[in-house]
């Protein structure tokens, strides 16, 4: 007899089913980083995870628990696929491999695999490689449709030449709209875009980068119909990061970080709030937790993005507040229904 | 004002103590386990700190400089500090008795805290004058603070994981603490 208890209700969706949906849904993210920028992310997303899930059989192998059981839940694949769509198409193909490792085996099966890892695998992999190998890691080939005079896109053989044999990847390169940014010499926002080919060619945020972050959010909304999770992080992350943006953008002067919609369509904003920092594990897990967790990385994301090193800071931004989401949890638990606020430990009794 | 905002920017973030210069790990270590513990350790060592930091700030301008003895700058400086953690022990012991007992050893140990120390060697290096030493302080305190507190909050959730038994305690803990530090990486160039 199976041993059921209270409440009898259940959910339709199991682990691996739920796991399935999430690689599902950014299908339409991968369709269009393809169409603008070759098919070099396909690959990324195809070695990493190969590596992810050789590297996940291996570690549950070595703990001598049982492989299909535990590859059945596909979460290694989801963080291999969330990898690969973050990483630069036509890098080398040992980053996809060095960051699945560093993915599954440091940062989930360390702490004791699904349901346990404190931070993304994918975003710790992302920055173990943007800060080991930065030059790999900010080598973006030019969108399919900004393509100056002399450029092509990359072919499907030049493409494997630059991910396997290392073929110099600067005749295909172009910087990212936050990158241009980032390097303004001081001009003036309307006249730094009409300079850069990638700017020109777009129409809010970009030539690609737009498409790629709509497509996002469109398999983000599908999760969100499907109830894969609450709305409660995704939208407060994309509002905060909005309202740094109207806050500090004065118009276009040289000193002004971009506008609201060009920081919502540009970098990995989509992707990330919709399929990483929804992740329910490494997130924090109350509602109102919630808000303040994806507010929090908004305001992150605006101050890496304009006043750091960095071009992008969706990943450290979400592994900053991976950190703090256990104290936001323990402060904004709600009171359990009939019982008291739990009293401190340090206290005195009488108080 | 704004040269203010700065530092304390820097200390907290940019340049923490714990996470991007690696100063006073152990009680980072050490305290971390309860969260309620790891704040009482935070209240203490950010009062430490800050008025160490002024202290030493003023003993090496009006006493070891007019002399010329900056030479004994190392010895004049753990002097002063282990005088301010018998002060704030003393204090702890008469307001509340059971954050003594349960911050133990740690609470003498602030005299051995590198970040104490290190915040009174780099007020010098930086040759702050009052208000910034003082700043200085009370900024890498908040820094220490901050991931002091986070870091114990999210000790009591790695405490329940099913980490493989040779990472279990200071190992996932110290890897843990890579992590974030990478983490914190994000905020070079702020300042």
């Amino acid at each position: 007899m199976l041993k059921v208890t209270s409440p009898h209700t259940h959910s339709a969706l199991s682990t691996g089913q739920l796991m399935r949906l999430v690689i599902y849904a950014t299908l339409p993210g991968l369709a269009a980083l393809t169409l603008f920028f070759g098919w070099g992310s396909l690959l990324n997303v195809a070695l990493a995870s190969v590596t992810a899930l050789a590297c996940e059989a291996l570690a549950v192998r070595l703990r001598g628990r049982p492989v299909s059981f535990y590859l059945g839940d596909y979460s290694a694949l989801v963080t291999a696929v969330l990898l690969g769509l973050a990483l630069p198409p036509y890098a080398p193909w040992w980053i996809a491999v060095v960051g699945s490792v560093s993915a599954i085996l440091l940062a989930k099966q360390l702490y004791g695999g699904m349901g346990f890892n404190p931070f993304n695998p994918a975003m710790v992999a992302y920055v173990i490689l943007l800060i080991s190998f930065p030059v790999e890691m900010t080598q973006w080939t030019a969108p399919r449709n900004a393509l100056v005079d002399d450029q092509s896109a990359v072919g499907i053989i030049e493409g494997l030449r630059m991910i396997w044999a290392g073929a110099p990847i600067d005749a295909y390169t172009a910087a990212t709209p936050l990158d241009t940014l980032k390097q303004n010499p001081g001009l003036l926002l309307e006249d730094l875009y009409s300079q850069d080919p990638t700017l020109v060619s777009g129409i809010w945020a970009g030539a690609g980068w737009e498409w790629v972050n709509l497509a996002f959010l469109l398999g983000g909304l599908v999760l969100l119909y499907k109830r894969v999770y609450t709305w409660h992080a995704p939208v407060s992350m994309l509002i905060a990061l909005a309202l740094m943006a109207a806050v500090f953008y004065d118009g276009g002067s040289s000193n002004s970080g971009g506008s609201p919609l060009f920081h919502l369509l540009s970098g990995a904003t989509m992707l990330g709030a919709f399929f990483i920092i929804t992740d329910p594990v490494s997130s924090a897990v109350s509602v109102r937790g919630r808000i303040i967790y994806g507010a929090a990385i908004g305001v992150l994301i605006y101050v890496i993005r304009t006043w750091s090193n960095y071009p992008d800071g969706v990943a450290f931004a979400v592994l900053l507040m991976n950190f703090a989401a256990p104290f936001i949890d323990h402060y904004t638990l709600p009171r359990t229904y009939g019982h008291k606020k739990p009293r401190k430990a340090t206290e005195k009794e009488g108080h | 004002m704004t040269e203010f905002f700065i530092i304390l920017l820097s200390t907290i973030l940019v340049n923490n103590f714990v996470l991007v210069q690696f100063l006073g790990l152990c009680p980072f270590m050490g305290v971390s386990n309860k969260l309620e513990t790891a704040i009482g350790m935070a209240g203490a060592t950010t009062f430490v700190l800050t008025l160490a930091s002024v202290s030493s700030y003023l003993i090496n301008t009006w006493i070891l400089t007019p002399l010329g003895i900056e030479f004994m700058r190392t010895i004049a400086f753990i002097l002063v500090i282990a005088v301010v953690v018998q002060f704030s022990k003393m204090f702890i012991e008469k307001t509340s008795p059971l954050l003594y007992r349960v911050l133990g050893i740690f609470l003498p140990l602030i005299t051995t805290n590198c970040a104490v120390l290190g915040v009174a060697m780099l007020n010098v290096q930086g040759q702050h004058n009052f208000f910034e030493a003082l700043i200085f302080g009370f900024g890498a305190a908040l820094g220490f603070a901050l991931v002091l507190i986070l870091f114990a909050a999210m000790r009591e959730r790695l405490a329940i994981a099913d980490v493989p038994t040779p990472f279990k305690g200071a190992a996932i803990g110290m890897i843990t603490a890579g992590l974030m530090s990478l983490a914190f990486m994000g905020f070079g160039g702020l300042v």
